[in-house]
């Protein structure tokens, strides 16, 4: 039986403007997540060329101020991570798991929409910095005492501004989690057990599981820090003008302990995302499904045991255990590796850009886990600690890897969302270009780290032996810029006139190709039985009784 | 906070009845509802906000010997004292306690579609919670030192002040039970939102009793 007779006749969508404001439909707020995200990542993405261009030669040629360089590059941070790599993630997984469980939408539709609209003001209100006296400046990381309100730290609404963004984004992605954890246990089509769920469900549903637990927690810090700013209170602030009392460690221990899952609440899903391509891709089952879920599942538990290895160099943090257990993650996430490798070996690849792109994370994530072992030995991290070699890690994981899944899952989930395919020629150039941009941009920095320059800085000596890497660093970064024409290009240009892509264009293997593309609303009017993790595979492959 | 739950709780199914799928997403599975699901869910990133707040004050307070007299001047320390007198705080937490006993008077009553056993629990409830509030107004009045007097004073209203902001969510919460108790809108089968408050509202009572006993009398 063709998948095709499982779709439902005509889709009823409505498609004005109001439509999409007003919208509670998980696939429409999915795209809304994915759209915003992209306007935020061109946004970071400007605020990085702002950086790339200062740097690219000694002296203070382009901004002039340096000020204005810490608030480009805070501001850069703050952008990519809480308004474009996360919420980006949070759109993929709005559109595809519920598809995926067989659901007919989100368990709580409207408080969908709810926290899919902070995100927009939130945005709106961090930017609202520049135009009111200078952004925050304190970096992402917002340390005390450099963000309390006072002579030579952040005076000025800028950092107010960023504690209440943040704020508003955190209560967005606590919302969604429990959203999606509701969704996940309650919604699934008859069948579909936890152990046929597909892994870009287990991820998502691992990643809400850190946002519920570990985001309150960078909640209560924000208000914490509002409150020694504004109210003259004595958390954070060890000395200075209001009579100090507080501890600046507090503030890094507490930031730490989610900003640490946070990264993996910005990488999770992308492993998802890519472990859904992998196996179509190369036409078999992803290799040790099981270990897959289980090592996920490590990596979240984990994940709370070793925040302070951001803080080795504060000397007051136990560095035995904190190291060991940092090394620890390696081994779950080592087992990914596997799982993905052996997914290829011997596969019928077809070299699609979304099998490239994956391929691009594959490669990349693995220097940034190599690169950031080191980090993790306690006695080289007192080298490298705020050097460009950190900067260099967490670019190949947050770059390399996720931003390298995401485009992945754009490729792949495009005819999905839209009915048309992307084209392949330019996709192909996109990935070249960003593969190489990437390279440029961010290999250097190793070198850069390893020679002493720290990161955080506008200017440098022009001795010191850092200019040929600066620049090259800035060409590569000129040169990801470049990928993103042909991105755009592509996008615009298949919306109107791509390949029609039908119901499955891939032949895979999940549940949101068995309806129509796009779906109707609420998704199914019949589901084929689902009897393993690849429903439609067996499907194909008469494996299924269709009653 | 209210719109929250009121979508939490009279939202949640909403368009998955509508749906074609109506019935297949529904399952067999049976288990708690959605409604009551996500609560409990937002209960526990409630807790880890809590956890953050508690994990300030021990983490100050050890830092310091003579907890909570830490001040250079000898009448704030009087006044920080506040093992001395707990018994103000005592009453304010009895009230609440037996707030928890009526609310679940309340959710007992519906479950036996007793509607009017429901609103009359859930009436006193909200009372006792509003007593609550006004008691802690008053003692914010009275206590003699400021939210910026040294680290005590910062995480004191810090702590308190968030709690009581829960209670204040949760009473607007309960309000709206009340609301659509008197209009009728509960039965045995159908209070979902009236679990959920209810949950809420014993979470708010319990942080409070942590709170009493690390700063009256630990
Ligand atoms: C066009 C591509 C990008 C370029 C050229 C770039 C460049 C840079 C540079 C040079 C810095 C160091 C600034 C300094 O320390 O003075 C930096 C910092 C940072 N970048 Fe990027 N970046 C790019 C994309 C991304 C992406 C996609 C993410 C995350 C998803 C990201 C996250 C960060 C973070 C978190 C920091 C640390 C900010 C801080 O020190 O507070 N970047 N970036
Ligand atoms: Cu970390």
């Amino acid at each position: 039986m063709a998948t095709t007779t499982l779709t439902p006749a005509a889709s009823a969508y409505r498609t004005g403007l109001y439509e999409w404001l007003t919208t509670t439909d998980h696939k429409r707020i999915g795209i809304l997540y994915i759209v915003n995200s992209f306007i935020f990542f061109f946004i970071g993405g400007l605020f990085a060329l702002g950086v790339r261009t200062e740097l690219a030669q000694p002296g203070l040629q382009f901004v002039h101020d340096e000020l204005l360089y810490n608030q480009l590059f805070t501001m850069h941070g703050t952008v990519m991570i809480f308004l474009f790599i996360i919420p980006m993630l949070v759109g993929f997984g709005n559109y595809v798991a519920p598809l995926q469980i067989g659901a007919p939408d989100m368990a709580f539709p409207r408080i969908n929409a709810l926290s899919f609209w902070m995100l927009p003001l939130a945005g709106v209100l961090l930017l609202m910095g520049f135009l009111t006296g200078g952004a925050a400046q304190a970096g992402w990381t917002s340390y005390s005492p450099l963000a309390q309100d006072r002579p030579l730290s952040s005076t000025g609404p800028g950092e107010d501004l960023w504690i209440m963004a943040l704020t508003l984004i955190g209560t967005s992605s606590i919302l969604g989690g429990i959203n999606f954890l509701v969704t996940i246990f309650k919604m699934r089509a008859p069948g579909m057990t936890m152990f046929r769920m597909p892994i870009l469900v287990w991820t998502v549903l691992v990643t809400s599981v850190l946002v519920v637990m570990a985001t309150p927690v960078l909640t209560s810090a924000l208000i914490m820090l509002f409150i020694d700013r504004n109210y003259g209170g004595h958390f954070f602030d060890p000395g200075g003008p209001n009579g100090g009392g507080g501890s600046a460690i507090l503030w890094q221990n507490v930031f730490w302990f989610y900003s640490h899952p946070a990264v993996y609440i910005m990488v999770l899903p992308a492993m998802g995302m890519i472990s859904e391509i992998l196996p179509v891709f190369s036409r078999k089952p992803l290799f040790g499904y099981k270990a897959f879920v289980f090592a996920t599942a490590g990596i979240g538990a984990l994940g709370f045991s070793v925040w302070a290895h951001h803080m080795f160099t504060t000397g007051q943090v136990f560095l035995p255990f904190f190291s060991l257990m940092t090394f620890l993650i390696a081994v779950p996430t080592g087992v990914k590796m596997f799982n993905w490798i052996f997914t290829l070996f011997r596969g019928k690849l077809t070299f699609s850009t979304p099998l490239l792109f994956a391929l691009g994370f594959l490669s990349m994530f693995l220097i940034g886990g190599i690169n950031g072992a080191f980090s993790a030995a306690v006695p080289v991290d007192f080298a490298l600690q705020d050097t460009y070699w950190v900067v260099a890690h967490l670019h190949y994981v947050l770059f390399g890897g996720s931003v390298f899944g995401v485009m992945a899952g754009l490729y792949y989930w495009f005819p999905k969302m839209t009915g048309r395919m992307l084209n392949e020629t330019l996709g192909k150039i996109q990935f070249v270009l960003m593969f190489v941009g990437f390279n440029l941009t961010f290999f250097p920095m190793h070198q850069l780290g390893l020679a002493g320059m720290p990161r955080r800085i506008a200017d440098y000596a022009s001795d010191a032996g850092w200019n040929d890497l600066n620049l090259a660093a800035t060409i590569g970064g000129f040169t990801i810029a470049a990928s993103t024409l042909p991105l755009i290009w592509n996008v615009f240009s298949s919306l109107r006139a791509g390949k029609p892509a039908g119901d499955d264009p891939w032949e895979a293997n999940t549940l949101e190709w068995a309806t129509s593309s796009p779906p109707p609303p609420y998704n199914f009017d019949h589901l084929p039985e689902i009897r393993s993790e690849r429903p439609l595979f067996d499907l194909r492959h008469g494996r299924t009784v269709v009653h | 906070m209210a719109t929250d739950t009121r979508a939490l709780t009279s939202t949640g199914h909403g368009s998955v009845e509508h749906s074609p799928l109506g019935g297949l997403a529904h399952d067999a599975r049976g288990g708690i509802s959605n409604p009551i699901l996500g609560m409990i869910l937002f209960i526990c990133s409630e807790v880890m906000f809590f956890s953050g707040l508690f994990a300030a004050y021990f983490s100050v307070r050890a830092s310091y010997a003579n907890w909570p007299k830490i001040s250079a001047d000898a009448g704030l320390n009087e006044h920080f004292n506040l093992h001395a007198e707990p018994f103000y705080a005592l009453g304010l937490t009895i009230i609440l306690v037996i707030s928890s006993f009526t609310c679940q008077m309340g959710v007992s009553a519906i479950r036996r579609d007793d509607r009017t056993g429901l609103t009359r629990a859930i009436g006193v409830t909200l009372v006792l919670g509003i007593v609550f509030l006004i008691g802690q107004a008053y003692d914010y009045a009275t206590l003699g030192f400021g939210l910026s007097d040294t680290p005590f004073g910062t995480t004191f209203y810090t702590l308190t002040g968030f709690h009581g902001a829960h209670v204040f969510g949760g009473a607007v919460m309960l309000s709206v039970i009340l609301y659509r108790g008197l209009a009728g809108q509960f039965s045995s089968r159908h209070h979902d939102a009236v679990e959920a408050v209810s949950l809420y509202w014993h979470f708010v009572d319990v942080v409070w009793i942590a709170l009493f006993s690390t700063l009256y009398i630990l």
